[in-house]
């Protein structure tokens, strides 16, 4: 209990919706009515909103937590009252040791000065001293990968480089206890996983770390344990992949089963040897079993699955069609069940399993669910893309002085 | 209020960084330069010379090169009060992000905003300095009031620039208001007339408690004389009395700032 670096103890936060008097000229006006007439207090309290609602959790010196949930859930407020930009309606709040945000990296740029003096700026304004700043210095540039414009005045930057300079500066920062707010959505793909590492030896040199991000893979990589927000309240804490499928289902939810349907798909789950499952090692055996029931008699069918990444491309598609069984039909009230055994040769990152029921003669599709699981696939191989080879490398030699571009 | 002075204390550095910050931009932006520093400055001089020669020319009084130093010692603080003032006022919203996304003590801003009106004003009064030389107004012990008249001509705006840019924050219209009371503040303010024109209605001028401190500026550098003691404290105590009621104030209101800026 002692050692929590991050405490939050029912925590209330109330907006008030619409309009609110931002002018001399309306509030004058608006006083002087309002001794007129004293029901107008009402209808201002109906505009009030709960951004939070009764928010406690706690997190343990040097471990991440992860916080998920949709837009307006109430994620970027409960972080701002923790770094005490807003005060809290009610409850308390404690933060042991010095917190410093990632959430907008470029805040503190100016445009018209240069990245190095940026660099000091912006470095004084997460709260480092001059001198702390003059020691990183080289630190700070070469983990920009910008040298070469570092006296370049920012306006003239790339939106990736001015992004990647406001990060360098912000992962140098060593702060006790460090937030991450959505800034993994910039900067191109081999910076996003620099920015992974860093944040990943931030945990393990013991900073405690607050991770906000849409990209379920970054936060289960990062984090064991999530939060889902939901209208402002916390639907759950517990480990991340638990949380991240219940974060899921609340999407699926929307399509409840339709009632009209004559055939529909009455269940679905993918599991390992060991039972229903989310994480899986790439190069790992999956089995999915899929249960179809009827309620009129519907003939020559066939089950299809797929595997969509977050980007909705899909990278593998099957069906028992395609593997050699004939279509099946069902009459009223029968069930099909089937099962696939699949060998996960995926590259580390989200998949959404998608089902449905197909019959391909009239090319007509009686009942889909999507996503209708969610995988998280973990990879020792770095690599990265949809697929997996397990690469080797099994030769690697300079050859001579003139070939130093080549080296490996 | 210690508590809070301390953190201020603490984050003395991003004050530095923030007020360079101000002035490397505003350098940088313009061609001119350093000249702007002295553009507002010399054309409120240029329009009192010409006040005063109307005066001259209406009381049969020859103009003398004392009246005209007069003008040009007030006309330099009073350009500081006024440019204080005006970027105090956008200091909070022209710094948005900020103000939303990181937490830091936002007095900062305003006083930024006024360190680097500060700079502008040590560039116009080195041209000052040189153009009295010239005019050969002597030096004497009364010299010293100088720099306590400026520091509280400081105190002075940097404790209404947190009242305004707080209250500019969240009603938009300040900023309007604002730009009426400097544009017309120079005919309560004794800048292009000395307060003794007036005889015994002078003290009602007086009450504008920048009067005292320019009238002080030119008693003590061209008449060599020092200036009015209960004038100055009634400045003093009306300073002191904006900064410690415009920090309370601004602190106050601060945890609401992200959410109405």
């Amino acid at each position: 209990m002692s050692d929590a670096a991050i405490r939050m103890e029912h925590v209330f936060k109330k907006f008030r919706k619409g309009e609110t008097y931002n002018s001399l000229r309306d509030l004058v006006p608006a006083l002087t009515g309002k001794l007129l007439r004293p029901q107008e207090l009402d209808a201002k309290k109906r505009r009030e909103f709960w951004a939070l609602q009764d928010i406690s959790f706690e997190v343990e010196r040097g471990h991440a937590l992860g916080i998920i949930g949709h837009n307006g859930a109430g994620k970027s407020t409960a972080l701002k009252i923790l770094s005490r930009i807003m005060k809290p309606t009610s409850g308390r709040m404690v933060v042991n040791g010095r917190l410093s945000a990632l959430i907008e990296v470029t805040a503190g740029f100016h445009p018209d000065l240069t990245g190095l003096e940026n660099i000091y700026l912006h470095g004084t304004i997460l709260g480092m001293t001059k001198r702390e700043i003059k020691s990183k210095i080289d630190q700070i540039v070469a983990f920009s990968g910008i040298e070469e414009f570092i006296d370049t005045p920012v306006k003239r930057y790339s939106s990736g480089m001015y992004a990647r300079l406001g990060f360098s500066v912000a992962a140098h920062v060593d702060p006790d206890v460090m937030i991450v707010d959505e800034v993994l959505s910039v900067g191109d793909f081999v910076f996003q996983q620099r920015c992974m590492d860093r944040i990943r030896s931030v945990i393990k040199a013991g900073t405690t770390v607050l991770f906000v991000s849409h990209n379920l893979k970054a936060v289960t990589e990062i984090c064991d344990s999530a939060m889902l927000l939901e209208h402002g309240k916390v639907l759950a804490i517990d480990r991340t992949d638990i949380v991240a499928r219940k974060y899921l289902s609340l999407g699926a939810q929307v399509e409840e089963p339709d009632q009209k349907k004559p055939v529909y798909i009455s269940k679905v789950q993918i599991r390992d040897r060991g039972g229903e499952q989310s994480k899986f090692e790439s190069g790992q055996t999956a089995w999915v079993d899929v249960e179809v029931t009827a309620r009129e008699a519907t003939g020559k069918l066939s089950v299809v699955i797929w595997f969509t990444d977050e980007t909705q491309y899909i990278i593998f598609h099957t069906s028992t069609e395609r593997l050699g069984f004939p279509p099946f039909s069902l009459q009223a009230g029968g069930t099909y069940r089937c099962t696939f055994e699949l060998a996960l040769n995926i590259a580390h990152g989200t998949f959404h399993l998608v089902t449905e029921v197909h019959r391909y003669d009239i090319q007509k599709g009686y009942d889909r669910k999507e996503p209708a699981a969610t995988i998280f696939v973990g990879s020792s191989t770095a690599v990265g893309g949809a697929v997996n080879c397990f690469p080797r490398l099994i030769e690697s030699e300079t050859l001579d002085s003139s070939a130093q571009y080549c080296e490996v | 209020m210690k508590q809070e002075l301390q953190e201020l204390y603490n984050y003395r550095e991003l004050l530095y960084m923030i007020t360079y910050r101000d002035i490397k931009v505003r350098y940088k932006q313009s061609v001119m330069g350093f000249l702007w520093a002295i553009l507002m400055p010399i054309l409120i001089v240029m329009s009192g010379v010409i006040v005063r020669y109307a005066y001259a020319f209406v009381s049969h009084a020859p103009l003398k090169t004392a009246d005209i130093a007069s003008v040009a010692i007030k006309a330099v603080p009073w350009a500081f009060i006024v440019s204080s003032i005006r970027f105090t006022c956008i200091s909070l919203r022209g710094n948005r992000d900020l103000v939303v996304k990181i937490y830091f003590p936002k007095e900062i801003f305003p006083m930024a905003a006024v360190l680097a009106c500060l700079f502008d004003f040590f560039v116009a009064f080195s041209a000052l300095i040189i153009f009295l030389v010239f005019m050969k107004i002597g030096l004497s012990v009364y010299l010293l009031w100088v720099p306590v008249l400026l520091a509280t001509t400081v105190l002075f705006c940097v404790g209404t620039g947190m009242i305004i840019s707080a209250a500019s924050l969240f009603f938009r219209d300040v900023g309007y208001i604002v730009e009426v009371f400097l544009t017309f503040g120079i005919f309560f303010t004794p800048v292009f007339y000395d307060v003794r024109m007036f005889g015994d209605k002078g003290k009602w001028l007086l009450l504008n408690p920048v009067a005292p401190l320019l009238d002080g500026l030119s008693t003590c550098m061209v008449r060599h004389e020092s200036p009015d003691l209960h004038w100055y404290m009634y400045s003093l105590a009306f300073s002191m009395a904006a900064f410690m009621g415009g920090f309370i104030m601004f602190k106050h209101l601060e945890p609401a700032f992200a959410e109405s800026i």
